[in-house]
């Protein structure tokens, strides 16, 4: 397996379904910070098979409305002083704003640029979010 | 402060006052046309409409309050590229109340969250159009003295009919309610409303294309036009135009006190020959959108019955 430096101090977001941690290396702005980010693709996992890791050099807010919206399986974890302190539970937020974009083009998202894109969550079975102008199903 | 903007911001008694209301209003329309005095209504239409415009002003000043607005998006700052959040800022200096027509869906939610008075959504694109709702419920519950237990076909376009959107996610709140949805295979009710309302609440539903064949078992049977500014597609259009006509002939085969509602403006899909027939409500339904539009001015301004 691929080694990667263990974090001293951090985050680390783990079991990932394999082939989205670019997904939420772009939700989560993850590109704006300044610190060390390592994304780690197809790991080896015991439960999943194949899974994705983000590990983050720094103590940072990480959003977990989106998280929880991409994949309330993940988990996240603190790091401080090499060792877990906290482990983040997700859930599956009611709300998601300013993350995901309505491709409905009636709706007034599609010629009001600046109105924020805001889903609800519709159907916490089916994990499915509608946009709260138009209720266009938000398509992954 | 309120504004409705989806009809489930009204609860089901809320509902029921306000059409109560807009019953003693239609009984005593005089006792009521000083309510709004000094009041000002402004109807920012961004796109044409005849008798919802209309019928909002007619409501205004019957209540004794005054309109100003626009009536098309040319004439109007959204021309030279100002958003409506910006718009309904301005507005909210202006007047009390506001309604709005868009041809975007949720731009009166948008205008909701921006206002600093009462907004009413008076249609958004196919999306919805709570006020024709509270219209229909009035002359449904008018003509059959209920609004539960009754057997609703909507027949036309329920892809993009906003009324019949709003009206199936009212009426599904009253027990009893049966649908028989009627219309071409790609203009049926959006996979939301049949997910999240009908079978979320386990509403008996039909979905079928053939009107003749249901017709004898309806209680209400509502017509809606095929709207060409709704398709990006012209030959699209034309195609599902006519999908269905109403006509004297069909109507033999309706129950006797079945009531024909359609939100108008109607182009074919009524023949004029069922005009006549008792059971067309249509008309009594626009005396009543001016009655019910009435009352619920008066419910979001909080004016208080003289």
């Amino acid at each position: 397996m691929l080694n990667v430096d263990s974090l001293q101090k951090g985050v680390v977001i783990d079991h990932i379904k394999a082939g989205s941690s670019m997904d939420i290396y772009h939700y989560l702005r993850l590109d704006e910070l300044d610190c060390s980010v390592a994304i780690i693709k197809n790991a080896k996992s015991a439960k999943m098979g194949r899974k994705d890791i983000i590990k983050i050099e720094e103590l940072t807010d990480i959003n977990l409305d989106v998280l929880g919206f991409i994949d309330n399986n993940i988990t996240v974890n603190i790091i401080e002083s090499g060792r877990i302190v906290e482990k983040k539970k997700l859930t599956l937020p009611e709300q998601v704003r300013g993350v995901i974009r309505c491709k409905n083009p009636r709706c007034i998202t599609a010629v009001e640029t600046d109105v924020e894109h805001i889903f609800r969550l519709a159907d916490r079975e089916r994990h499915l979010y509608r946009c709260i102008y138009c209720e266009q199903e938000f398509d992954r | 402060m309120r504004h409705l903007i989806d009809p489930s911001d009204l609860s089901v008694q809320e509902v029921d006052e306000l059409l109560n209301l807009a019953d003693r209003i239609a009984k005593d329309p005089k006792r009521y046309s000083e309510v709004c005095k000094g009041k000002k209504l402004a109807t920012l239409f961004y796109e044409p409409s005849t008798r919802t415009r209309l019928s909002f002003e007619a409501a205004m000043l019957n209540l004794g309050g005054s309109v100003l607005g626009f009536a098309s998006a040319d004439s109007s700052s959204a021309a030279k590229g100002e958003s409506v959040a910006d718009t309904i800022r301005v507005i909210s200096c202006y007047a009390d109340i506001c309604a709005m027509r868009h041809p975007k869906e949720g731009a009166p939610m948008v205008a909701s969250r921006f206002s600093k008075i009462p907004v009413i959504n008076a249609g958004d694109g196919g999306h919805q159009h709570p006020t024709q709702t509270l219209t229909d419920l009035m002359t449904i519950r008018s003509i059959k003295g209920r609004l539960g237990g009754l057997t609703i076909g909507l027949c036309g376009d329920l892809k993009f009919g906003r009324t019949v959107h709003s009206l199936i996610k009212s009426l599904s709140r009253y027990e009893g309610i049966r649908f028989v949805l009627i219309s071409p295979g790609e203009l049926r009710v959006p996979d939301y409303i049949v997910g999240e309302v009908l079978r979320a609440k386990g509403i008996p539903y039909e979905e079928v294309e053939d009107l003749e064949t249901v017709i004898g078992k309806l209680d209400i049977l509502y017509m809606t036009r095929v709207q060409r500014e709704r398709f990006f597609n012209e030959e699209d259009y034309i195609r599902l135009k006519d999908s269905y006509i109403l006509t004297a002939h069909k109507m033999q085969g309706a129950k006797p006190d079945m009531a024909v509602l359609h939100p108008l403006p109607r182009v074919n899909e009524i023949a004029v020959e069922v005009d006549d027939d008792p059971r067309a409500a249509y008309f009594t339904q626009a005396q009543n959108g001016v009655y019910v539009r009435m009352a619920l001015i008066m419910k979001l301004l909080e004016v208080g019955e003289c």
